[in-house]
């Protein structure tokens, strides 16, 4: 059975270029790949394959009539340097269900031997866990490890926590485990120390913080990682490191201890991110004063 | 055993609590509140149970969803429409054929409501939405079936979860083939039994029936709707007969042997008369509303409620109605006398037991006091509050009263009542007759009917002889008896 892994977190965090970036250095290592786009806008694999977006199982199987009538084949590419790559697809905005179709994909795949022959099976999951659908690489044995994409801002620590409440769910049943924090450096105040604090809250660990580099803008328009756009740049590196340490962090993994909203909010105003009810009411009635006498 | 003709309040009242004692606190709890006896005191008579309250999870419960509700009972008889089960196979192929909704017509030619319409839905329009299938059926049936006066698109469980927006494909397709195009939210998961996908069928009607179309014709001062008659084995005819020979005209029957037609000019009429008051009593309170037009509650099971039920119809015309409904009460005395002393003698001092859905289980109660039998248990699937209320005219203190009854109370209750009839669906039937009780469907009349009216009586009163007094009893031996 290959290793499977997960990467999930806020939307616009950069779970698809950390998961493709992480997944071509481990390429490198000789390791066989599969991933398993699991977002209707079907962008995880771009950067691997150099195009725009590859044809989806489900507008494929939709096309044809249904999932049975399709082949591996046909929803199954080969990318950066014989990484392979399939999209789960799904409806257009605001019809049907997407989280349907998340799991009809997945089930397809497993069906048809998409699973075999890889060292390493890597979801890339949109935004939050917002139904079952989108908890079906937590679920029934699938990813052993979530990889949680987060940064120094509220909303995606909320979702971080939010996330490591999904996994708690289905980690008695399913053995799913969390793997650790990833942080995408977005240059907020005290982000590191305030990653490893929530990391050592929710029982896990920081596995690495990547910073901030514009080089992967650059990579990210020509359709390509870093790792084949400059291969010898310092975030190159940095995503070889991280690489490195998932592959060393197999079976670490931890059941998570989400913590409540209150305890999330009390973290962040101790951190000066947020502020008390009572601070934001003086601040406001500052804010008002001054304005009162300029005029 | 009791063998006390009138219903023993004590006895029944014990009866409660060891049935309730096998439970575990909290579903005792429960489903305490649902059972008890009707009493009377200072405050008024009362049956005393909670009812329309969610199901204990691990009973068996006898109640159906409200898809069943809407197309099952209220949609699924009108007989010149289409009915489509948006959604899975499952639902419309297991109500496929309908209950037995009588109706004159062709079916797959100007009726169709045997026929099994489904969107048939696969995952791929789970994923992707089945609007636009829908609108592909909706013009494929319109060729195929071109007698169609409209169309009803009975919701499944899975558009209420995927969010399809059947009411956007209804707008645009009644403009695309020029005929109602009806989308109801009847999705069964909600609520806690059909009774909501009847008040939500009625809500479609009212929403996208009436006053979309102008019909034109002469209305007249004895017009009448005839409402909530399902037609079960030809029920509503005999009652549509007996209102024209009081000299009522009956513009609109619903929804046994419908057409659309009916409904679209029902607002028209000068009364509303109203059989199954649970499952559109909500239409006929809109239409007093808006249309100022009165409701009348009738019973047309049994001599006794169907003369009284006539002269309370009569009460709301003028005088010559009223000497009419007395010719007619009158006309079919030697009918009745006929029948009751042919079956009487057979059935009196019989106890009965009821379990049905929302009205017969005391709209049949009278039918059974004038054969001389007596109602000692009864008991609703999906009644509310108010039909609670209304049971306590027709049935004797001390009567046991079972609301959402499950499979093991009712079980136990019939086997320590021992009833010489019990009354249910198809469900009950065979468990009941293997304990030795006579049993009659009271859902489909057994595949017999129809009960309605005086012709009725004289069926119902065979059926239920027929029941009790059949020689198969005699050869039935309890296991433990020596041969």
């Amino acid at each position: 059975m290959p290793r499977q892994i997960a990467f999930y977190g806020k939307g616009g965090i950069g779970k698809s270029t950390t998961s493709q970036n992480t997944l071509a250095a481990l390429v490198e290592m000789d390791q066989k790949i599969l991933i398993v786009g699991c977002d209707p806008k079907a962008d995880s694999t771009r950067l691997i394959l150099n195009t725009k977006l590859q044809d989806t199982v489900l507008h494929l199987a939709a096309k044809a009539g249904s999932v049975e009538d399709l082949e591996l084949e046909d929803v199954m590419k080969i990318g950066y340097k014989g990484i392979k790559c399939t999209e789960s697809g799904g409806p257009e905005p605001g019809v049907g269900c997407a989280g349907r179709g998340v799991i009809t994909a997945i089930n397809f795949l497993e069906e048809n031997g998409a699973y075999d022959d890889v060292d390493y099976v890597s979801y890339d999951v949109l935004g939050d866990v917002v139904c079952g659908g989108f908890a079906m690489p937590i679920r029934e044995n699938k990813a052993q490890e979530i990889y949680i994409v987060m940064s120094g801002e509220m909303m995606a620590l909320f979702a971080a926590n939010n996330i490591a409440k999904g996994i708690l769910k289905y980690a008695g049943s399913g053995g799913v485990r969390l793997g650790g924090l990833i942080c995408n450096e977005r240059q907020t105040d005290r982000e590191l120390d305030l990653a490893e604090t929530l990391a050592k809250r929710i029982n896990t660990q920081l596995i690495h913080f990547v910073p901030r580099d514009n080089v992967v803008q650059h990579a990210e328009l020509r359709r390509q990682t870093v790792i084949q756009y400059k291969p010898d740049c310092q975030q190159a590196i940095e995503y070889r490191n991280l690489a490195t340490k998932i592959h060393a962090n197999g079976g670490k993994g931890t059941i998570p201890t989400p913590i409540s909203m209150e305890e999330l909010e009390d973290m962040l105003i101790e951190f000066g991110i947020m502020k008390t009810d009572e601070q934001a009411l003086a601040d406001l009635q500052a804010k008002e004063a001054s304005l009162c006498s300029a005029g | 055993m009791s063998l006390d003709n009138a219903p023993d309040a004590a006895f029944n009242e014990a009866l409660i609590k060891e049935v309730l004692a096998q439970y575990p606190e909290k579903a005792a709890k429960r489903r305490g509140r649902h059972l008890n006896v009707k009493k009377t005191d200072d405050a008024g008579s009362s049956c005393g149970v909670k009812s329309n309250i969610k199901s204990v999870p691990g009973v068996m419960t006898i109640r159906g969803c409200a898809y069943a509700g809407s197309k099952g009972v209220v949609w699924g008889p009108v007989k010149d429409m289409l009915h489509i089960s948006h959604g899975p196979v499952g639902c419309g192929h297991y109500s496929w054929s309908q209950r037995r909704n009588y109706f004159n017509g062709t079916v797959g030619i100007d009726s169709f409501v045997t026929m099994q319409i489904t969107s048939d839905f696969q995952e791929r329009d789970i994923v992707f939405g089945g609007d636009k299938n829908l609108e592909k059926m909706i013009d494929e049936l319109n060729d195929l079936f071109p007698l169609n006066k409209g169309i009803s698109i009975q919701s499944e469980c899975p558009i209420g979860l995927i969010g399809d927006d059947i009411e956007a494909v209804a707008k645009k397709k009644n403009k695309d083939i020029g005929k109602p195009v009806v989308p109801v939210r009847c999705e069964g998961f909600r609520g806690v039994s059909q009774s909501l996908g009847h008040h939500i069928a009625n809500d479609a009607i009212r929403d996208w029936v009436f006053e979309k179309t102008k019909p034109e014709w002469e209305t007249g001062p004895y017009d009448v709707n005839l409402i909530a008659d399902y037609n079960i084995g030809g029920d509503a005819w005999p009652s549509r007969r007996l209102l024209e020979e009081m000299g009522l005209r009956v513009v609109g029957m619903w929804s046994g042997d419908a057409t659309l037609a009916e409904m679209e000019r029902a607002p028209k009429a000068k009364l509303n008369l109203i059989h199954c008051y649970r499952s559109m009593n909500y239409i006929c309170r809109h239409m007093e509303e808006k249309y100022n037009i009165p409701w009348v509650e009738y019973n047309f099971f049994g001599p006794s409620q169907i003369a009284k039920s006539l002269r309370k119809i009569a009460s709301q015309f003028d005088e010559t109605i009223q000497a009419n409904a007395e010719k007619v009460i009158a006309k079919y005395e030697g009918l009745v006398a006929a029948v009751l002393a042919k079956y009487k003698p057979r059935l009196e001092g019989k106890k009965v037991m009821l379990y049905v859905g929302g009205l017969r289980p005391r709209h049949v109660a009278n039918a059974y006091d004038d054969l001389g039998m007596t109602i000692v248990g009864t008991g609703y699937e999906f009644a509310h509050n108010d039909d609670y209320q209304r049971t306590t005219d027709y049935v004797k203190d001390g009567t046991l009263i079972y609301d959402d009854v499950s499979g093991y109370e009712l079980e136990k209750f019939i086997e320590k009542i021992r009833p010489d009839l019990v009354g249910s669906g198809i469900k009950e039937k065979y468990a009941t007759q293997k304990m030795g009780v006579p049993f009659r469907q009271m859902h489909s009349w057994d595949y017999s009917g129809p009960y309605h009216g005086y012709d009725g009586f004289a069926i119902f009163a065979r059926d239920m002889d027929m029941a009790i007094n059949s020689p198969i009893w005699s050869k039935f031996k309890a296991p433990w008896k020596a041969a």
